[in-house]
């Protein structure tokens, strides 16, 4: 094997310009491969991101008022008789007033400071509010401390910046804020005058939004005992009986038209499921994925494509050669072997060359849009790739080589 | 020169039937690289294009600094919009040509005889000038005057679709439409207009969204307490709990844009930003120097990002795709080209000139080029119509096949092929012609 080098080195010499577009289409594609692999797992991993909802029975009905002044104690009036409305749905678990919900996609998130002095936040945290529903409406786990009490619960109307006695918050926020631990009965404060107490801490519990500023404070979240008496609308969160989701999502809005008919819930986009919310809200991440892995294969296709052309041209251009090698004793496996081993070192050229191209791009895309570093394993992960990909790609016409027979030898061209 | 053409034409059209497998592999590479390159790229020139050509240049959105050092954005950039007193001030500051504030509203029409539901209507406040700046086309009637700005007029224009639905597309200017419970007149009706990217209100809309149903008086909006219906962020320790503490509180929400014609025009609109802000500073307002920001349109979209990273990494990797593409049909134009160098010998020794055999493989280029770019154009159609898969729904809905992309998308083919050509055609036009004669 090892005495094939040479001649293989030799041969290809007379083939610079061929063997140079081989090497560098398989560095290129390395190149983009790994990188687009990278892309593509970054992308999967934030479409993975568990919300803490009980999704599988959990919809939201986003709620208008039409013809409704400004006057808190009316909205709050609508927004009561409308829960007991829901809650008393055959199909209905639960249902609470919400004023946003975990990857709505934009929402309301304030800075959190441990003294009202600070100016420079601690963290930034997503504001929920919600009543003594919210927790079993969204289907959350209570890891410490209590629920609210109904009479904690506050009316809010617009342009109102309340800050509640009593907040329970997500254990990620509570990491965050109190790395001791032991955040029950501690205070903080979120752009107040007055500090808020942990009464409660929730297992999970994300954010509204997916971007890049939500992802630096993932999970952090907190939730008050608010209504939200807003003039201009509400979220009803509402948690249908297992199983029942689908009759629940079409007696929602009957019941709340039944209660009042002032009120707008979008026909298109009114009413949606937690499905549909996850799949709105990681539409850029997934379109990425799918784009990178159909670029991936079709690259890796087109490549194999180009070695097996080429390939097959530089074997029938030695047909002579390789009847002369037969004639003189070699084996069809010796000649098999040969393309083989060319294939390899090619390859082996175009994989050096690919990670340094590969490493390049990658830290071009970190500077530019601030993506993470390549993680090697992905580097590892496309050497692999290439190489078997170069081997299978020139196993058939390394095997037409080996056929050709002895007698090609005394053939001219 | 041109039959010649035609018999280079036909001889390469041959030559291509001889193999046809890597015909096809070479046109395959050809079409789906441009089409990779071509479906990325329509996305990205409905992002990035420039939404008012003619006075994108002219149009710029002050910022102020009434947050502060501590408390501003990354690397001390000032807010993005304007608090309520800071836009009073400058509203009432007569420093530019034509000026407006504008924010997004949401108000609700009440049923009526036609219909049955409350009706949802997006709007923005705006001032009498925000018609005039951006160029914005009237079906019917004009827009408010300046007078009516500051008299508070219960004035408004809707657009066309609007216009539909409540007036079933009739001339209602002078008409009476009830919204949120007040009643405003019909002064103008709008032809379909929707500027892409939306780059007056970059700061509560990514810059795609859909038609305005109406506009109102900027100075009316706030004498009714019309809350914002968009994005609002504050700073600091926050205590209102009604309209006039808002107002007063550091929420920005108000979005400027003033109108400069000239380099002279936008030097002193800076001079009075700067004063303003100085005189702020002096008032004990600002506690720090002056750092204001006067960005165009172009600088204002550039700003804030409105083409996402996903769109040009996108564009980058199918450019990367479409040049390994290329790479590959560098190589197989070779292999094709050098297997015939038997009878290309043939050909040199009978007379044909260099410039000839480089002027046969380059057209036999151009049709598998030609060829691409087909299989190219009808890969692109698939994709623009699918890209609702890969981008979200409001930015896919620009990407569209237009004549421009269609002869791009054949131009690019045929050029990139052409050139991958030119080294193997090189190559070609270099056989010896003697060598080749004498092995064969």
């Amino acid at each position: 094997m090892n005495l094939q080098i040479r001649p293989i080195l030799v041969a290809l010499r007379r083939h610079k310009a061929g063997t140079l577009l081989i090497v560098l289409q398989i560095a290129l594609t390395l190149a983009i491969v790994c990188n687009a692999l990278f892309i593509i797992q970054a992308r999967l991993a934030n479409l993975a991101v568990v919300s803490g909802v009980d999704e599988a029975n959990v919809f939201v009905v986003a709620n208008m008022w039409a013809g409704i002044d400004e006057s808190t104690p009316q909205v709050d009036a609508l927004v009561r008789a409308d829960l007991l409305a829901l809650r008393q749905l055959p199909a209905v678990l639960d249902a609470t007033p919400a004023s946003g919900y975990p990857l709505k996609g934009l929402g309301w998130d304030n800075f959190v400071t441990m003294t009202p002095e600070q100016t420079k936040p601690t963290t930034d945290t997503a504001v929920y509010t919600g009543d003594e529903h919210f927790i079993d409406t969204l289907g959350l786990k209570l890891v410490a401390g209590r629920n609210f009490h109904p009479d904690e619960v506050l009316p809010m109307g617009a342009q109102q910046a309340l800050t509640p006695p009593a907040v329970i918050v997500s254990k990620a926020l509570a990491d965050r804020l109190f790395p001791g631990g032991n955040a029950l009965g501690k205070s903080f404060y979120t752009m107040g005058t007055a500090p808020t107490t942990v009464v409660g801490i929730v297992d999970t519990l994300q954010r509204q939004g997916v971007d890049r500023w939500s992802r630096t404070h993932a999970g952090e979240s907190l939730i008050w005992p608010i209504r939200a008496d807003d003039p201009r609308g509400v979220y009803y969160v509402v948690r249908a009986k297992p199983g029942q989701l689908a009759d629940a999502m079409r007696e929602a809005p009957k019941a709340l038209y039944a209660q009042s008919r002032l009120r707008i819930i979008e026909p298109k986009d009114g009413i949606q499921d937690y499905a549909t919310i996850r799949h709105k809200v990681y539409d850029s991440d997934r379109g990425m994925a799918i784009l990178m892995g159909v670029i991936c294969v079709v690259l890796l296709a087109i490549t194999a494509a180009g070695i097996v052309g080429l390939t097959s041209f530089w074997v029938g251009q030695r047909r002579r050669q390789i009847g002369v090698r037969r004639a003189l004793g070699a084996r069809q496996r010796d000649i098999l072997a040969y393309f083989l081993t060319e294939n390899f070192l090619i390859s082996a050229a175009g994989v050096v060359l690919g990670i340094v191209l590969a490493v390049g791009f990658n830290l071009w895309t970190v500077t530019h849009f601030q993506l993470g570093r390549l993680s090697l394993d992905y580097v590892a992960i496309g050497v692999l790739v290439l190489l078997v990909l170069g081997q299978g790609a020139v196993l058939a016409p390394a095997l037409r080589a080996s056929r050709v027979p002895p007698v090609e030898a005394t053939r001219s061209v | 020169m041109i039959a010649t053409s035609g018999y280079y034409l036909k001889l390469g059209l041959r030559s291509l039937r001889r193999n046809p497998a890597l015909t096809a592999l070479m046109v395959m590479a050809i079409g789906f690289g441009v089409a990779a390159s071509m479906i990325t790229y329509s996305v990205f020139r409905a992002v990035s294009g420039n939404p008012i050509p003619d006075k994108s240049s002219q149009l710029f959105t002050p910022q102020l600094d009434s947050w502060g050092p501590q408390q501003n954005l990354p690397r001390n950039e000032p807010p993005e919009a304007l608090g309520y007193v800071d836009a009073m001030a400058l509203l009432h500051a007569p420093a530019a040509k034509r000026q407006t504030m504008l924010y997004p509203v949401q108000l609700t029409a009440m049923p009526d005889g036609k219909r049955e539901l409350p009706l949802n209507a997006n709007g923005y406040a705006v001032g009498s000038d925000f018609f005039a700046m951006f160029e914005v086309p009237f079906r019917y009637g004009s827009s408010w005057s300046a007078q009516d700005d500051d008299q508070r007029a219960a004035d408004i224009v809707i657009s066309d679709e609007l216009n539909q639905k409540l007036f079933a597309g009739a001339d209602s200017t002078g008409r009476t439409v009830n919204l949120g419970g007040h009643d405003y007149r019909v002064v103008g009706v709008l032809s379909h207009w929707n500027p892409q990217p939306r780059f007056y209100d970059l700061f509560s809309t990514s810059g795609f969204a859909e038609q305005t149903d109406f506009y109102m008086l900027f100075t009316r909006a706030l004498d009714l307490h019309i809350y914002i219906n968009g994005r609002n962020t504050c700073r600091g320790q926050l205590s209102y709990t009604n309209w006039t503490d808002y107002t007063q509180s550091s929420c920005v929400w108000i979005t400027p844009w003033v109108e400069l014609d000239s380099a002279a025009e936008v030097e002193s609109y800076r001079r009075f930003l700067t004063n303003y802000a100085a005189n702020q500073q002096h008032a004990g307002r600002f506690n720090w120097a002056p750092n204001i920001r006067l960005r165009d349109v172009m600088e204002w979209m550039d700003y804030e990002q409105v083409v996402s990273p996903e769109s040009r990494i996108s564009l980058v990797v199918a450019l990367g795709f479409f040049l390994i593409c290329l790479v590959n049909t560098v190589g197989l134009l070779l292999a094709k080209f050098m297997r015939r160098a038997g009878e290309i010998g043939v050909r040199r020794a009978l007379g044909a000139t260099r410039g000839e055999i480089y002027a046969q493989y380059l057209i036999e280029a151009g049709a598998v080029g030609l060829a691409g770019g087909l299989l190219g154009l009808l890969l692109t159609a698939l994709g623009v119509s699918s890209v609702d898969i890969l981008f979200k729904p409001e930015i896919a809905r620009l990407a569209h096949l237009d004549f421009s992309l269609v002869s791009l998308t054949l131009l690019v083919a045929i050029a990139a092929t052409v050139l991958a050509a030119f080294y193997p055609a090189w190559r070609a036009a270099h056989v010896q012609p003697a060598w080749q004669l004498k092995s064969s």
